[in-house]
């Protein structure tokens, strides 16, 4: 089982090999329906040049663009999901990790690393939404929890980059309790003065959204990105009307009052750092 | 559960409901005229009654029981309220939107004394279902609103100003999924619940009656002990909305129970929960005061427990408790 445990430290995929078509092939943008070139939007940060649509990344493009000198420090990704119910729906759980892990070439569907942001040790962590839909388990509950133990024990800020479907069904209970895991584990980090800091990306909903990334001290989102605790098409069923346009995305979101700010994709290790700076300079730290 | 009128009868329980109403046939009949041989057939039919609900209650399904956790003669949270204590004063509203009637709490006194212990006064609260159309309405189904998940946290932070143990019954099909309840911020009043309850300094029970769907449910449920009654149920989706999902038809909800582990007797190897409570042969329905007295007991004997901590040790175990949540390896 050598495919998940990665030999070299950190993958070095350029950007341009992340979407999902040959180079100099086309792709069409979901938000204005213009042929894109693939490498061309892979060169801008997988952000739309003519819409501004920021395409989904990996945690691993989230580390390369936020660290400095794109050099940072990955742990846990030997963490390692079980099945711990025997959960079988169409497929067995465990084929369908098999088949995740081998596709994606992660361990699960977060991946925690430090390095400095702007000179500033910091620890972080980063979902991916191709790992069965980005979906915590007890993995990812506990990858977080530790880069949240990390950030107490070297007293630097945590920096969560949340992109998840929600808790991982297949895990049941187990799952939802990650939910309580994390957030509990967020108050120690709290009683010894560090930041938070989450960065909302698309889509964030359910489990994820109810813990960890809306307990930050300050929630960041990429503009477009859909935020929300139950989805569209469920609420559309309860509701038994269309939905308002634009509704559970960043800039809704943020004009009901729970993102601070909305930053595209380019400006955000700058946005990053500047708030690094306001926050760790000159702060007593607590013990 | 007084204007409880028709019997609501879950499908796997219909060959009892005749057999029972033959017995009652049986008994009208003798009235006036007891004779030897009406009296044996009548012990015979009694006892072929207990036997068949043994045996039915004995090897349900966990779709059968997620039948029960949601019959509509079970105890809901103000039948438990009513029963396990002296007093009680609800208290409404959130101070910052609304009131949501479908969370409801307050102060009471708990009694213990009618198991053993001390009597004390309690915050408790909890999801309250309806038990006709309209109340069922008025209720959302036991399905709160935002306003719901921060009226039960001003309420537990009451509890922690004025030292008083929290007491949580969790009975929903999950928190409401609204246009409204997304504009005022569901998945942020579920997460605030959670990690203000793990540092509130006070003992918190956490009781599972019924439906405990996802974070709907969670939301009130962290704390120093989880109880579990045996035919309630509790895990991260429905088994419908799983079979929407994972088999895209609502038709494969009885599957779904079955890979989600939902029961009391799986949560407690996975250390979900701590306890299960006993429910009378026949669901807490059939007999709902012996089904509160059930849960009392097992209430009033975790306080007297968690009385022996400090606070720091308390909130020390709280959190060790939910970091310790979880299964994984570790190549």
């Amino acid at each position: 089982m050598s495919w998940f445990k990665r030999q070299a430290k950190g993958i070095k995929t350029a950007l341009n090999d992340q979407i999902n078509v040959p180079e100099g092939q086309w792709v069409k943008c979901p938000g204005c329906s213009q042929p894109l070139n693939a490498r061309e939007l892979g060169n801008n940060l997988l952000v739309c040049p003519k819409c501004t649509y920021h395409f989904k990344m990996t945690s691993q493009d989230y580390f390369e663009l936020l660290f400095d000198d794109r050099k940072f420090r990955i742990f846990d990704d030997n963490l390692i999901s079980v099945d711990p119910l025997d959960f079988t729906d169409k497929k067995a759980y465990t084929t369908r990790l098999k088949n995740t892990r081998k596709k994606t070439g992660l361990s699960d569907s977060a991946r925690a690393a430090t390095g400095k942001v702007g000179g500033h040790s910091v620890s972080m962590a980063s979902m991916d939404f191709s790992f069965i839909g980005g979906s915590m388990g007890s993995v990812v509950g506990e990858v977080i929890t530790r880069a949240i133990k990390r950030a107490c024990r070297k007293k630097t800020p945590l920096i969560l980059i949340t992109q998840s479907g929600g808790a991982r069904m297949m895990e049941g209970a187990l799952s939802l309790m990650q939910m309580a895991k994390t957030a509990a584990n967020l108050t120690k980090l709290s009683d010894k003065g560090l930041p938070f800091i989450v960065i909302l990306t698309n889509p964030t909903t359910g489990g994820v959204t109810a813990s960890f990334a809306m307990l930050g001290d300050v929630h960041i989102a990429e503009p477009g990105a859909l935020i929300g605790f139950a989805g569209p098409r469920i609420i559309r069923e309860t509701m038994g009307q269309d939905l308002p346009d634009g509704f559970q995305k960043s800039e809704f979101v943020q004009e009901h009052g729970f993102i601070d700010m909305i930053v595209e994709r380019k400006d955000l290790r700058g946005r990053l750092i500047h708030l690094l700076h306001l926050f760790m300079e000159a702060v007593p730290l607590a013990d | 559960m007084a204007e409880r009128q028709t019997k609501h009868l879950l499908d796997f329980e219909k060959p009892l409901f005749e057999l029972e109403q033959k017995l009652e046939e049986m008994r009208n009949l003798d009235s006036g005229r007891t004779t030897a041989v009406v009296n044996r057939s009548l012990r015979s039919l009694e006892k072929r009654v207990s036997v068949l609900r043994t045996s039915i209650y004995e090897n349900l399904t966990r779709w059968q029981r997620v039948q029960i956790a949601r019959h509509p003669d079970r105890p809901y949270t103000l039948d438990h309220i009513a029963g396990l204590t002296d007093g009680f004063i609800e208290f409404h509203g959130d101070r910052l939107f609304g009131d949501d009637p479908a969370m409801v709490g307050g102060f009471a006194t708990f009694k213990g004394s009618r198991f053993g212990f001390t009597d004390r006064t309690v915050m408790i609260l909890g999801q309250q279902k309806g038990r006709n159309t309209k109340a069922r309405k008025y209720r959302r189904f036991g399905m709160p609103n935002p306003e719901g998940y921060r009226k039960a946290l001003r309420l537990m932070k009451l509890a922690a100003k004025f030292n008083k143990p929290i007491i949580t019954l969790l009975d929903t099909p999950g928190a409401f999924p609204g246009l409204e309840a997304e504009e005022r911020g569901q998945a942020q009043a579920i997460a605030l619940n959670l990690f203000e309850m793990a540092r509130l300094p006070v003992p918190i029970v956490v009781n599972l009656i019924g439906d405990g769907a996802s974070g709907g449910a969670l939301g009130i449920g962290v704390g120093d002990r989880i109880l579990m009654m045996e035919n309630a149920w509790y895990s991260v989706i429905s088994p419908e909305s799983c079979s929407s999902i994972l088999w895209r038809s609502w038709d494969y909800k009885e599957e779904a129970a079955r890979a989600l582990k939902l029961t009391a007797a799986d949560l407690i190897d996975i250390g979900v929960i701590d306890e299960i409570v006993s429910e009378p042969t026949g669901g807490a329905h059939s007999d709902p005061e012996k089904a509160i007295h059930s849960l009392g007991e097992a209430i009033a004997r975790n306080l007297e427990e968690l009385d022996g901590f400090s606070t720091a040790e308390l909130l020390k175990n709280r959190l060790a408790k939910f970091d310790g949540m979880g299964v994984f390896e570790e190549n």
